[in-house]
């Protein structure tokens, strides 16, 4: 029996995770301890400077490029980056998730447990103040999205991705209003969710099956082992094949990839807007830096064979979300799509393997992430007296009713169009550029095509808006309270900075974009 | 291309070159925020807008005169900068950008002059005039820009602002679908733009024009052919070349103004810009200079044809507009010094045709919105300033000496017969053809609309003249179809051979006919064309359209090309949308489902499995997942790497 050693850990580089799983922690005393009077703003004011000394250590240590925790976690450009960028979108996230101005009370259920569509469930509806339990559930799953993009090793990964999924899970059930579609949409993803984790799991136990295959070789599931394993002209191909295949499920499952994508709908659509805007900004970053250090660390030298088959999930991901964009009703349905077409050209970054594709698709998280939640932003503002006015029926006519959310709208659909000047052109250049560098052509001609078509739909409510003559049922702009306004503005200008001047970022993800090993 | 190419950096006044696109752009913001506020005095400043970009961009012009070295550059930041990837967000003001720039915003100011009373009873006004100067910041840009993603910002930027103007009269649901046909027409093109710059960067590393231009020595064959014929894809798409004509004519249900700078004068001009801008590209693979040339010469004919039988007054010029472009594309496709003739057609194009759309505008004005020529009749007593102005137009277009068309159609005719092979007298015979069924259609437009005699429906009683705002611009555009032609054939080729690769090194190849002879068979195809049509409608026409030929109802029909378009695109893609929603939405255990409910004949059923169950999404994700499996292993055992 050997002597157990105890790892040694660098608390300074990993203290953004600690810092947020501990206010996670604090929070549940808060809600446990603090009148209830004072509790949101206790909380939100917590959340809130969590996550901003945790930026503030991701950017102290942005020179830090170091394995820790035993191989558990790898603190290295990507993952700071991509910290940093989690933060960020989360910290505008939580402004979205604190506003109890735009709805009385708030977004979120004052009591979950009320009988959905009950004469109860109306009381509550009307105005009493939602349940601050968001919080600590928000801030546990931006812990477990930072570990998640630190994993070094794949039971650590497993780990962080059921620590922020199981949140996520929560707070889509937590709508105020239409409960029941709220509560479907938690189901839903929580039974996919765990379908997809189980894939996950099992391609670890593969992954370790193939390591311990190797003779001469300590068996073991940390990307550095895998790497050095797959290196080695493997003896048991078919478990290296087949687990990789599930962890790739499992990850395209989080990222929203076809076919792995039919739950996002559903969930954007039923969840309580704030948390949409949360998922796809930064649920997106997490999955998206989990499949690259998985793929262009653990996997790198299996490059040649994943390729087609990635490509082919980025092509058809692409295909069903730009063609299914096309013929939606819902706004938030729309987004949704839209988000699984971006998780097509994200995958076509993924497959660039290369420094500039690395920065490229980081570059295009972030950009994304910005006008992902400046969409849903006002999103939340566009309402009647039930709640938000999502069918698109009802934006007929919005230039003339509110021409000023209209025009930022306008301009936030015509990024995800690509148009030139905004950062949705710009990211996509930073993608497609190296990927075409990469030999990977037709992915690169796929992206073309289907943002054609995706700008379609963009740009149908872009006419919709302006060009259609307000109806009877043409639902008011809300005017934003402080903290909505504030995520809106910061999507808003980000998207417009990023398109006009996007070197900045651009050189700092170039300088991240190196993985440790 | 054996000289390199390099550009100056833009000093003194010229460093001031971006305000030709901020100065519009500006207005156009201003426009759009101050909302209702600016109702009635936002059309003014729209106006004012792009007069002043004329002015600075009069003043630009003869500062560059000066100049030695005749192309400056500008480059205000660093775009984009990815590893190897450097983009500029650079202007570049050369011979070819100036006269664009002149033509852009001196036919816009005339058009912006005249919308202002043109749409004085709309009460969108003030939106039409931001989207208007929107429109001229994006054309500025694209044809300012020093590389090719610049390009791509103004093409995008036009194509948006041209579908929003398109599309200006929602209420009218033609106008709706028009602008859905430019939109999905256009991206077809622009997908090829993209693609194309893609590749420059893959292969060259680099979109700015001077770079790419020294490095298309080094490319092969076939990477310069795919190149050409994708950036020639997206200048067919904006140019409304064949195969992607058909939304042009279309695009007519937008207000006439818009037809009369976008449609017909700057926009759909773009195309050749594109191409003479990539002369060197273009000039480098002589089978895409042939291919160009088939695209140019097919293309009018096909307008021509199509519009002899059309009865839409701005139908007919839509689709003249298609066939006259159809000649520039013949120009740049015969390289050498014929790039320069396309582009001094182009500008004298853009004079007649902007003249004639708003005389149509104007002739529409006083007959109650009618565009129905056989409506028509007449007119020349009623709208005198209308009817001679857009005689002097007809005669432009036409090449009746000594008007505009002449000097600037007649030189890519003869061009077109200097080719060294047969394709001389191929191409050389369908540009003279072209010019005879132009003067065939053309005539007929304007006898039936300004004479023969009254055909006009009932509630018309007493056409008026358009007030003076509207006639003013027509008699200045009249003018220009006039003299412009003469101007323009002799100055700008010179001018135009200080742009990097135009003109200059022209191979002289003996025409196979002479000089003269061309000059006086395309007169006299011409006057035959003009005659048999003055002789047809002298006494006007029927007021519905008769029955007629084989060839007749083709043309009708667009030659049957929307016809195509609709096979060949429009079903494959509304199956593809319906398999996928119908895959999406029922899942596999949907269609299960879905058999037993037919047999239940429950439509209850039916409706309540578009909710989508949890059930059928897993099934769908673990059909997914075996998929990826498979395709795993297969790679793996090396069936798909």
């Amino acid at each position: 029996m050997t002597e157990l050693k105890l790892p040694s850990i660098d608390y300074a580089a990993i203290s953004p995770i600690l810092i947020m799983l501990g206010t996670a922690l604090l929070g549940v005393l808060v809600e446990a301890l603090v009148p209830r009077r004072w509790r949101h703003v206790v909380q939100l004011t917590l959340a809130l400077l969590a996550v901003l000394a945790a930026l503030t250590m991701v950017v102290l240590s942005a020179d830090e490029r170091i394995i820790t925790a035993g191989q558990a976690l790898a603190i290295d450009g990507p993952t700071l980056f991509l910290q940093g960028a989690i933060l960020v979108l989360a910290a505008m996230a939580l402004l979205l998730i604190g506003d109890r101005s735009v709805e009385r009370g708030g977004a979120f259920v004052a009591q979950a447990a009320v009988t959905a569509e009950s004469a109860d469930d109306r009381r509550q509806a009307e105005g009493r103040n939602g349940l601050t339990e968001v919080y600590p559930l928000t801030t546990f799953a931006i812990g477990g999205m930072l570990i998640f993009v630190a994993a070094n090793d794949l039971l650590t990964m497993f780990i962080a991705l059921e620590v922020f999924s199981l949140p996520l899970y929560l707070l889509c059930a937590l709508a105020r209003r239409r409960r029941l579609l709220s509560q479907e949409a938690a189901m839903k993803y929580f039974l996919l969710g765990a379908y997809a984790s189980a894939f996950f799991l099992f391609g670890v136990a593969l992954i370790y099956g193939f390591t311990s295959g190797i003779p001469g070789r300590t068996a073991g599931v940390d990307f550095a082992t895998i790497h050095a394993a797959v290196g080695e002209s493997p003896a048991s191909p078919v478990l290296l094949f087949a687990g990789m295949a599930l962890l790739a499920i499992g990850l395209l499952f989080k990222a929203a990839a076809a076919p792995f994508h039919v739950w996002t709908p559903d969930v954007y659509q039923g969840a309580p807007t704030p948390v949409t805007g949360f998922m796809a900004a930064c649920t997106k970053v997490a999955a998206f830096g989990a499949l690259l250090r998985v793929f262009q660390v653990a996997f790198a030298d299996a490059n040649w064979d994943f390729t087609p088959v990635l490509g082919a999930v980025a092509v058809l991901t692409m295909l069903v979300g730009a063609v299914l964009a096309v013929t939606q009703t819902d706004i938030k349905r729309l987004l949704a799509y839209s988000s699984i077409a971006n998780a097509g050209y994200l995958l076509v970054g993924v497959l660039a393997p290369s420094r500039d594709g690395l920065a490229g698709t980081m570059f295009y998280l972030v950009a994304y992430g910005f006008s992902v939640l400046a969409a849903f932003a006002v999103v939340t503002l566009v309402r009647d007296e039930d709640g938000e006015a999502t069918h698109l029926s009802r934006w007929a006519g919005l230039g003339r009713r509110s021409p000023f959310f209209a025009a930022l709208f306008t301009f936030i659909l015509l990024a995800f169009a690509g148009i030139p000047l905004t950062s949705g052109f710009t990211s996509k250049f930073a993608i497609f550029g190296p990927a075409l560098e990469g030999g990977q052509a037709w992915l690169v001609i796929a992206g073309v095509l289907t943002s054609m078509v995706l700008a379609f739909p963009y740009l149908r409510v872009v006419v919709m808006m302006w060009l259609s003559e307000p109806g009877e049922s043409t639902p008011t702009v809300t005017v934003p309270g402080g903290l909505t306004a504030a995520a809106l503005t910061i999507g808003v200008l980000a998207t417009l900075v990023l398109g006009v001047a996007p070197a900045p970022l651009l050189d700092l993800a170039t300088g991240a974009a190196e993985f440790v090993r | 291309m054996e000289e390199t190419v390099e550009y100056a950096q833009a000093t003194g006044l010229l460093g001031g070159v971006w305000l030709l696109v901020a100065i519009p752009l500006v207005s156009a913001a201003i426009l759009l925020l101050l909302g209702r506020r600016a109702d009635r005095w936002g059309h003014w400043l729209g106006v004012a807008a792009i007069g002043a970009a004329f002015v600075l961009g009069l003043s630009f012009f003869f500062q560059l005169r000066g100049l030695e070295n005749k192309s400056v550059e500008l480059s205000l930041w660093d775009f984009i900068a990815v590893g190897d990837l450097r983009v500029d967000f650079g202007l570049l003001f050369d011979p070819l950008a100036a006269v664009f720039v002149l033509l852009i915003t001196g036919v816009g100011f005339l058009i912006h002059l005249y919308a202002v009373e043109y749409m004085s009873h709309d009460a969108g006004r003030r939106r039409f005039f931001a989207y208007f100067n929107l429109f001229v910041a994006a054309m500025l840009l694209l044809v300012l820009g020093n590389n090719y993603v610049m390009l791509y910002f103004g093409w995008e930027g036009v194509g948006l602002a041209s579908y929003l103007l398109i599309s200006f009269w929602t209420e009218r649901p033609s106008a709706a679908t028009a602008g859905k046909k430019a939109f999905l027409m256009n991206r077809v093109g622009d997908a090829g733009l993209a693609i194309g710059i893609f590749i420059m960067f893959a292969t060259l590393g680099t979109t700015q024009y001077d770079e790419v231009f020294n490095g298309v020595g080094a490319l092969t064959g076939t990477t310069v052919l795919v190149l050409g014929l994708l950036l020639l894809l997206g200048a067919a798409g904006k140019s409304g070349q064949f195969p992607l004509q058909a939304w042009l004519p279309d695009a007519m249900e937008g207000p006439t103004p818009v037809s009369a700078l976008i449609h017909a004068a700057t926009m759909v001009t773009a195309g050749v810009y594109l191409i003479a801008r990539s002369n060197p590209i273009f000039s480098a693979n002589s089978t895409l200079q042939l291919v160009v040339v088939s695209v140019g010469a097919l293309t009018l004919l096909i307008g021509c044809i199509i519009g002899a039988a059309k009865d839409d007054i701005k139908r007919v010029l839509a689709w003249s507009t298609v066939s006259q472009i159809g000649y520039m594309f013949l120009g740049v496709g015969l390289g050498g010094a014929a790039y320069a003739l396309a582009i001094v057609h182009l500008l004298a194009h853009g004079f007649f045709k902007a003249n004639m759309f708003l005389g149509a505008g104007s002739v529409m004005h006083g007959m109650k919105d009618q565009v129905d020529i056989r409506r028509f009749g007449g007119l020349s007593k009623y709208m005198k300033i209308t009817w001679l102005t857009f005689m002097m137009g007809w005669l432009a277009i036409i090449g009746m000496f000594p008007f505009s068309g002449f000097f600037s159609k007649e030189p890519i005719i003869v061009a077109a017969f200097e080719r060294e092979d047969w394709t001389a007298w191929l191409f050389g015979g369908a540009a003279l053809l072209g010019a005879g069924l132009t003067a065939f259609y053309m005539t007929r437009l304007f006898v039936l609309t300004f004479h023969g005699p009254k055909r006009w429906t009932e509630d018309i009683e007493h056409p008026h003249e358009s007030p003076k705002l509207m006639t003013i611009p027509l008699i200045l555009l009249a003018v220009g179809s006039v003299g412009a032609g003469f101007l323009l054939a002799t100055s700008v080729p010179d001018w135009l051979t200080e742009t990097a690769g135009l003109g200059g090194e022209h191979a002289e190849h003996a025409a196979v006919l002479s000089h003269t002879v061309i000059t006086i068979l395309s007169l006299l195809v011409t006057v035959l064309g003009a005659g048999l049509a003055w002789f047809l409608f002298r006494a006007g026409t029927a007021t519905a359209p008769q029955p007629a030929g084989v060839l007749v109802t083709a043309a009708r029909r667009n030659l049957y090309t929307d016809t195509v378009n609709e096979a060949v695109f429009e079903k494959p893609g509304i199956f593809l949308t319906r398999a996928l929603v119908y895959l999406d939405n029922r899942g596999i255990d949907g269609l299960v489902n879905g058999l037993a409910a037919a047999v239940g004949g429950g439509s209850g059923r039916l409706r309540r499995m578009q909710t989508g169950f949890v059930r059928s999404y897993a099934t769908s994700i673990l059909a997914g997942a075996l998929l990826v499996m498979a395709a795993f292993l297969a790679v793996q055992a090396g069936w798909l790497a």
